[in-house]
């Protein structure tokens, strides 16, 4: 099994000012473990823009006091981001629905998580002390 | 990241500079909005200085698109690098939206 550690490890106030720094520190360890440019420019940024934005305004429900937790564990193969809210948790198959159709494509919202699920080789949902979104990217 | 608007001929010319996210696409769609409410008809959104975009900035251009419609104006996109093009090719926003190589392509074709 690949050995792995953790690359990065932040707190963040529950507040969409700070998701911008937050995704440009992660992006930047990015860089620094050589992944792909096309995988730092584009993504990282969005799928962790939208795993933020749910852990703050839906997990935490725009709460202030509340905290939402970044870690990024890098192995030979993969790279994974947990985020970790204070809120329930959701269904991920339940609430991804497909942007694309004639009936959504109009809408201004639901993007977020069919973008995390294209942009990422995989995300799932969980509870373990919060609520936890992993993203996983495969390095190559 | 900042938003800057000119008037190029008919045309209101918006540079989106750094990213366009949750915490500052209400600030595109007012300024855009206060445009249309002075009665201007033609927007140009440019990503030339663009980051990244995410599902919050991409909302907002579709809103701010029908909005414009419903006044009779019409909103055109310029610009996208090939990541935003990945984007907007993955949401099928491409089908969506006019988009142009360059600016001055997207002025000519209004």
């Amino acid at each position: 099994m690949a050995e792995s550690r953790v690359a990065c490890d932040l707190q963040s106030p529950s507040d969409v000012e700070y998701i911008e720094g937050v995704v440009e520190l992660a992006t930047q360890r990015c860089r620094e473990l050589k992944l792909s440019p096309a995988k730092c420019s584009l993504n990282v940024p969005v799928a962790l823009s939208e795993a933020l934005s749910n852990a703050i305004l839906r997990g935490n429900d725009s709460t202030g006091g509340k905290q939402v937790r970044i870690r990024a564990i890098v192995s030979d193969t993969d790279l994974v981001f947990e985020i970790v809210d204070e809120g329930r948790g959701f269904d991920l198959e339940e609430c991804t629905q497909d942007c694309t159709t004639e009936e959504n494509i109009t809408k201004e919202e639901g993007r977020g998580l069919f973008l995390m699920r294209r942009l990422m080789d995989r995300v799932e949902s969980f509870r373990r002390e919060g609520n936890v979104v992993r993203l996983t990217l495969r390095r190559e | 990241m900042s938003f800057s608007i000119k008037k190029q001929a008919e045309v209101v010319v918006v540079d989106v500079e750094g990213q366009l996210i949750v915490g500052n696409r209400q600030e595109l769609k007012q300024k855009v909005l206060d445009e249309l409410e002075k009665g201007e008809k033609k927007f140009l959104i440019d990503f030339s200085q663009t980051g990244y975009i995410d599902s919050s900035g991409l909302g907002v251009l579709v809103s701010l698109s029908k909005k414009i419609r419903e006044q009779g104006g019409e909103l055109r996109l310029a610009n996208l690098n090939d990541d935003l093009q990945t984007l907007f090719e993955l949401t099928k926003l491409d089908t969506l939206f006019q988009i142009s190589d360059t600016r001055e392509r997207a002025l000519e074709s209004f």
